[in-house]
């Protein structure tokens, strides 16, 4: 029934969240006034590189790679952490998302200074594939406490092995989630510079780098951008047609016992240890290190630290309070409604993540100097970058959780007299606020980390802890670097804690 | 279907994105202010952005405000990003200094008309060769290339006096460079123009086919002679300095060979400019100044043992003349030549 009398969709809602995707989509804009600049002749020029292939190859595999890896390292944690009986699961739920606090540079350059010299693929596809995971783990846990177990009981009973159960029951419940965790990992492995740089291995994002700092080519920095662009289409494209078109059985919070994993506990649990360990623990273990053999430790400011961290948590948390405005009509649309304007919206929404971030920071430099002169250099415009450049990354977790309302409420709603707002608003966005607070805390630790667009787009002289961090690795003070490394890490694991599987349900029930 | 929609998205992208050329076109384009700007007051603040690290400029600048009670508001970043920053900033630019880490980003933005004409007496504090030939920026250090090498492996004499030794088959897979780097380019350019196109060209191919490290920074390949990864590096002189001032001379596993005379051991400069908003503002001229002072320059070399360039100043000591080293009289921030050298590196698939 519902399918074929699907109601039309609202104008008002594809006018608004139009709007919104298109404030996401600056920096994309911008890539195509810079492309167009070189006209096809700067195209062609930067096609016909030779070392272009090679940028090209490295790209895809990495990307490809470490998506791989990462889901299937994250869909396992999930159903570790959920479904069986672990001793204690609470830490190790947190530590499963504590990686989300590291920043990809920060990781590789502790692995570096651990073991000097490792360099190309294998150490860039360990570094980010341990720091995406949590991508991953984290929808696919919700999702999987969302899938009742008596649908697995009764698989079983019917006789089906746990493959069988999984192919039938399980997967068919966080297929969604997974895929949507899967393509965040993508797009961040394509716009990442920080992960592979240190390790040697050319991919177009270093190339990109390149291009500004001795080239000073913009153009040819914009053609390799479109590129990005395009690859993220074709993930985008294969996203699409992997995702399931409705969403599978949803009981709000199934209940479930954990079973027990006997003998094989303590693998599990080492298994569950193996992304924080590698994300977390060695980078920050042998900075220390490195601290502690300097030979000359600068005095460390205390005021300059505790002025960034005051800088980074406001500015995070206005960038993850915007990011969730704007991505709260496109969530709306795109889990309410078909239709190729709803998927040109999503599309324009979410494929900015593909984008490095200094591209990013130069396109709202851009912006911000077209449309907002006066307010140029200021932390509004720093913390409307962090809502345009994350927005994407609140799209798909509000979705799901927008999807797992059920579609009967809303008619109930109606029913009762109810405007479309009004039933969004205190049915809808309501029944959908955890994911939205997932969303929000999502946002705010990945804006606490970023570099490029901060560097650009930030006050004169106003600092944030990811800023004060890359200006001691950059000069090898790695010894006055570690003070702020772990601040960083600290107050980013402040959300990550939030948002690790077992809590994450708390708010809801709270107020009513 | 599903492709039709993907096509629309970037159909749509597209046209936004003409849309937006016509806004960006339609704004006028920077253009420098050629007819004597009128005397600025000074305000007591100028604002600069630095391409350099914080950690090295932002004493000198405390300095500076101690000595002349003008503040100095400051943005740093790599060299690359801030010109980045510039270009796209154009005329509304806040910025009122730049100090850049080398001179190709300093001839980006005069070609792009954003740098003032300096004062005459700031423009001819430091030799020519040194600084631009335009006077529309002045060179503030030097810095040497070297051969950084594992001392674990090598002795001093082991090592090849000149760059075009290491093409040699015995070092294939052992010699580290950043090819993307301004000033490791600038070495290619003072390549061509010493020893000609045909040299410069067989040099960068047979380095490309010896299997040569790459890397993203001199900092990076430092770090690999350093730790044992590679026996030598392209680096720039000063960076083994700030790592000794880090982890202690003694020990440094790298150890550092000039090369006088040879276009491997050429001279960068890093340099500053007025942009064009700004000419004749008295508090950005006093910082330019400053960094051409004997405080300032006496702050470079005891920091980062950095050659100055203004005459009469003492280099750092253990350091070899400053004249010994190849100066090709180049001018350091032509572009063209930069851009001819980048596609003699990207023919050679280096970058």
């Amino acid at each position: 029934m519902s399918e074929s009398q699907r109601p039309r969709t609202p104008p008002p809602l594809i006018a608004v969240a139009g709007f919104a995707a298109l404030l996401a989509a600056i920096p994309l804009i911008y890539i195509g006034v810079r492309v167009g600049e070189g006209g096809i002749d700067g195209i062609l020029a930067v096609l016909g590189r030779p070392r272009l292939p090679l940028l090209l190859v490295n790209t895809i595999v990495l990307a490809a790679s470490v998506t791989l890896a990462a889901t299937v390292i994250g869909v396992a944690s999930a159903l570790m952490l959920t479904r069986l009986r672990l001793p204690a699961v609470r830490l190790l739920a947190v530590l499963a998302v504590l990686p989300l606090a590291v920043p990809s540079y920060l990781a590789a350059f502790g692995w570096l200074a651990a073991a000097p010299g490792i360099h190309g693929f294998w150490p860039a596809w360990l570094v980010l594939t341990v720091v995406t995971a949590p991508y991953v783990t984290l929808p696919v846990a919700a999702a999987l406490r969302g899938t009742p177990t008596a649908l697995g009981d009764v698989a079983r009973t019917l006789g089906y092995g746990p493959a069988r159960t999984f192919g039938l029951v399980v997967w068919p419940g966080i297929r969604s989630a997974a895929l949507a965790g899967a393509l965040l990992v993508c797009l961040y492995v394509l716009a990442d510079f920080g992960g592979v740089a240190l390790f040697r291995y050319p991919v177009l994002t270093t190339a990109i780098h390149q291009a500004y700092g001795a080239t000073f080519d913009r153009n040819y920095a914009a053609v390799l951008a479109m590129i990005l662009v395009v690859l993220a289409l074709i993930v985008f494209a294969g996203e699409r047609a992997m995702r399931p078109a409705r969403e599978f059985g949803t009981g709000r919070q199934g209940a479930h016992e954990p079973v027990s994993a006997g003998a094989l506990t303590p693998l599990a649990v080492a298994a569950l240890l193996i992304v924080p360990v590698c994300a977390v623990a060695v980078p920050l273990a042998s900075l220390i290190g490195r601290l502690i053999n300097a030979q000359t430790v600068r005095e460390l400011d205390v005021d300059r630290l505790v002025a960034a961290i005051g800088n980074t948590l406001g500015l995070s948390v206005a960038g993850a309070v915007l990011a969730v405005l704007l991505a709260l009509p496109i969530a709306t649309l795109v889990a309410r409604y078909r239709g190729a304007i709803v998927q040109v919206i999503e599309t324009a929404g979410s494929l900015p993540l593909a984008v490095p971030g200094i591209v990013v920071g130069l396109g709202l430099v851009f912006f911000s100097l077209l449309a907002v002169p006066a307010l140029y250099q200021t932390a509004a415009v720093l913390a409307f970058a962090y809502g345009v450049l994350f927005l994407p990354k609140a799209i798909g977790t509000i979705r799901g959780s927008i999807e797992r309302v059920p579609r009967s409420l809303e008619d109930v709603s109606s029913t009762l007299g109810y405007g479309p707002f009004a039933r969004w608003r205190r049915v809808t966005a309501r029944l959908a606020r955890p994911g939205i607070l997932v969303a929000a805390l999502f946002i705010a630790v990945t804006a606490m980390k970023e570099l490029p667009a901060t560097l650009l787009l930030r006050p004169t002289g106003m600092n944030t802890l990811a800023v004060e961090l890359w200006s001691k690795t950059d000069i090898s003070a790695y010894g006055a670097a570690v003070p702020y490394a772990v601040a960083l890490v600290v107050l980013a694991a402040v959300p990550a804690v939030l948002l690790s599987p077992r809590t994450e349900r708390l708010p809801v029930e709270v107020e009513r | 279907m599903r492709r039709n929609r993907i096509l629309i998205t970037g159909v749509a992208i597209a046209a936004l994105s003409l849309l937006a050329s016509g806004c960006a076109a339609s704004e006028p384009t920077p253009e420098a202010t050629e007819e004597g700007a009128p005397a600025i007051e000074s305000d007591g603040n100028v604002v600069l952005y630095a391409g350099r690290s914080e950690d090295l400029i932002a004493p000198l600048l405390e300095q500076f405000t101690a000595d002349t009670g003008i503040e100095v508001d400051v943005r740093y970043g790599s060299t690359g990003e801030i010109s980045a920053l510039l270009l796209e900033e154009g005329d509304a630019t806040p910025a009122q200094v730049f100090l850049s880490q080398d001179a190709g980003a300093l001839g980006e933005l005069t070609s792009a008309g954003l740098a003032s004409t300096l004062p005459a007496e700031i423009a001819g504090a430091v030799p020519a060769g040194f600084t631009s030939t335009d006077d529309s920026w002045v060179g503030v250090t030097g810095r040497a290339r070297v051969i950084a090498y594992d001392g674990e492996q090598f002795t001093e004499d082991e090592v090849p006096d000149s760059t075009n030794d290491l093409v040699a088959p015995e070092w294939s897979g052992q010699v580290a460079f950043a090819p993307g780097n301004a000033s490791f380019q600038s070495f290619v350019t003072g390549l061509r123009v010493l020893e000609g196109e045909e040299a410069a060209d067989a040099w960068v191919g047979g380095m490309a086919a010896n299997d040569p490290v790459l890397t993203e920074s001199n900092g990076d390949s430092l770090e690999l002679v350093n730790t044992g990864a590679a026996q030598f590096g392209l680096i720039n002189h000063y960076y083994w300095y700030a790592a000794a001032a880090e982890a202690g001379e003694e020990n440094m596993r790298a150890r550092l060979k000039f090369l006088p005379g040879d276009p491997g051991g050429i001279v960068n400069v890093t340099g500053a400019a007025i942009l064009a908003g700004a000419e004749g503002d008295p508090d950005a001229i006093a910082l330019v100044e400053y960094l051409l002072s004997d405080a300032g320059q006496t702050y470079f070399v005891e920091e980062t043992y950095e050659y100055p360039l203004v005459p009469g100043i003492a280099a750092p000591e253990g350091l070899p003349a400053l004249e010994s080293l190849v100066n090709p009289g180049l001018d350091l921030s032509d572009l063209e030549s930069l851009a001819e050298t980048q596609e003699l590196l990207a023919a050679h698939g280096l970058i």
